[in-house]
């Protein structure tokens, strides 16, 4: 008997959800990858609800839903669009269908207003259809002119499973974050083989894009995941402290207090100016248990910037951190901070800024890099944040640093210092050699000691904390074991803030 | 080998370790002093130190190497 008409559906929908060739899902297994269905089983709260496109390119061989799956499910209950490349087809290529779809999704994602996820694990274009998916008005090109104009309208995340090719690198490129497989993700514009043939370069995948290559030195990468199932739970997460899009604001969760473990801040915190310590610490023993997410944590570590929660409320921490170089900003430091300052911003996200900072970096190399603009790229970041914005004065807030850090010129509802904090141009042992230098080169020891200390402490006092909060530059003294406190409160209090930065088509960059 | 290198522009402040010293991974080898502030320079991993590359006083660039270590 023929079998009827929905059967015979049945059996073209189970054969083109079962993806590529038997070979192709042998070889996902081997390189420890999971089948693109059952990322999105891992992804969803309770599966699909639905799907779009499922026959794309049915009527040619081999490319069941032309490589790529375009769905809408849940997160944490809230709706969200996902494309996920399926490399068992053609290796996840893109043909003009699967183009069609991207696109399709995005645009879909833009109507409903929420959050837009790309599984990326994909060769990149199929060159024998270039015509078709590479150039015109509904081309590859499209999909990065959306992500374009959806930044900031509504999250945009990137898990990159596998390679993300020539073009295709764009995709994470203009996501809010990226999270990479390690060992399996990859972001390049030429391959290795590319390499050797244009430039004559021999080198490794891994080394050129790999995961932790970008996750540690380039900053293309935000997050590193160990496998398929950390990242998923990893975007799960990132998307549990952000609105469904930017005319909303983040849910509270229930309020728990810091970790039993955490030191007490009050302890964290060196007396001494130029010991290191760890901000980590701080930051825990500030905010909510368990609550801190670290992006970029392996990227410029001598700035830590993460989202948390305080009393239930996400924040996200911009803060220097002692431990590494000093927590002197760099370029890479400035741009990682301008960056998580601008998503935070675009999102709702109340910031915290936590400064130990003797400065910028000086010297020839930086300068070479650019660290003016970098900076400037910070500073513009930081002001044009209309989020709630408290700056603390951990324990220093030198020169510039004190402007990056957003220090009471640069708008902060509120800036606190901790008792043992300063404030200066520059700390007292370089300012007194900067305006003494000649009659400290007269003295003979041991006045020239003598001298030497008295200014230091005169110097001291010229800057000392309560002198500062006297004269209005900060708005309160408060004692470490009381910050968290009065944070939470602070939080609440500025809850109903509204503020236009300026009236004007968009800034002039200066990136 | 493994070679430790310095991750900013500094003055060498304290050398901590000598030829022939055991080290741990973490162990601060060497602190520099830059922007007023200690930077510590770790190890990365476990080993002997086979030699050090600078002294007390000295200037050293970020990538400059400082000490090498044997496994």
């Amino acid at each position: 008997m023929k079998p009827s008409w929905s059967e015979q559906l049945r059996e073209r929908e189970k054969q083109i959800k079962s993806g590529g060739a038997p070979k192709y899902h042998e070889k996902l297994a081997k390189q420890n990858k999971l089948f693109v269905r059952k990322r999105l089983e891992l992804l969803f709260d309770d599966g699909f609800e639905l799907e779009d496109g499922l026959f794309a390119n049915c009527t040619s061989d081999g490319l069941p839903a032309d490589g790529v799956i375009t769905t809408i499910g849940k997160i944490h209950g809230q709706t969200v669009c996902v494309l996920a490349n399926d490399s068992t087809v053609k290796a996840g290529s893109w043909g003009a269908r699967t183009v069609e779809k991207m696109i399709r999704i995005q645009e879909i994602a833009e109507k409903l207003k929420v959050p837009m996820l790309y599984l990326v694990d994909s060769a990149g274009a199929r060159i024998t259809d270039q015509i078709e998916m590479f150039p015109g008005r509904r081309g590859a090109g499209r999909l990065f002119y959306n992500q374009v104009k959806l930044s900031g309208m509504i999250p945009q995340v990137c898990i990159l499973f596998g390679p993300s090719a020539a073009g295709g690198a764009y995709i994470p490129a203009f996501c809010d974050v990226v999270i990479m497989v390690d060992k399996n993700a990859s972001m390049y514009l030429g391959s290795p083989r590319m390499a050797e043939m244009v430039i004559g370069e021999k080198v490794s995948l891994e080394e050129m894009g790999g995961a932790r290559m970008h996750c540690t030195v380039s900053g293309c990468g935000d997050i590193l995941a160990k496998d398929e199932a950390e990242a998923i739970a990893t975007a799960r997460r990132y998307l549990s402290y952000f609105p469904a899009n930017w005319e909303k604001k983040p849910e509270l969760t229930p309020a728990k207090l810091p970790a039993k473990t955490a030191r007490p801040i009050a302890d964290v915190v060196p007396d001494h100016q130029n010991m290191p310590f760890d901000m980590l610490d701080f930051i825990h023993g500030l905010v909510d248990e368990d609550s801190f997410m670290e992006i970029k944590p392996l990227f410029a570590k001598e700035l830590v910037t993460g989202f948390a929660r305080l009393n239930g409320r996400a924040i996200g921490i911009v803060a220097n951190q002692p431990k590494v170089k000093g927590g002197v900003l760099f370029v890479d430091s400035a741009d990682k901070a301008a960056r998580f300052i601008t998503l935070c911003d675009a999102f709702n996200i109340p910031l915290l800024f936590l400064a130990d900072v003797p400065g910028f970096m000086i010297g020839t190399q930086v300068e070479k890099a650019g660290i003016i603009r970098h900076g400037a790229k910070m500073i513009s970041a930081m002001s044009e944040a209309t989020v709630p914005k408290i700056s603390v004065i951990v324990r220093k807030a030198y020169g510039a640093g004190l402007y990056a850090m957003a220090g009471p010129s640069f708008e902060p509802d509120c800036c606190l210092a901790l008792p043992t904090a300063q404030i200066a141009v520059m700390g007292p042992e370089a300012a007194v050699n900067a305006v003494y230098s000649n009659k400290i080169a007269e003295l003979e020891e041991p006045e020239r000691s003598r001298f030497i200390h008295e200014k230091r402490e005169e110097y001291r006092q010229d800057i000392d904390i309560y002198r500062l909060a006297s004269e209005l530059i900060i708005d309160g003294v408060i004692a470490p074991e009381d910050l968290r406190q009065e944070l939470i409160d602070r939080f609440t209090a500025y809850e109903s803030k509204q503020v236009h930065f300026s009236q004007r088509k968009h800034p002039v960059y200066p990136v | 080998m493994a070679k430790v290198y310095s991750n900013m522009a500094g003055t060498v402040w304290k050398v901590l370790v000598k030829a022939g010293d055991q080290v741990e991974s973490d162990q601060t080898l060497i602190i520099l002093e830059s922007m007023k502030m200690e930077i510590p320079i770790l190890a990365e991993q476990n080993g002997t130190v086979k030699e050090v590359k600078v002294s007390e006083g000295d200037f050293v660039n970020d990538g400059d190497v400082l000490v090498d270590i044997e496994e």
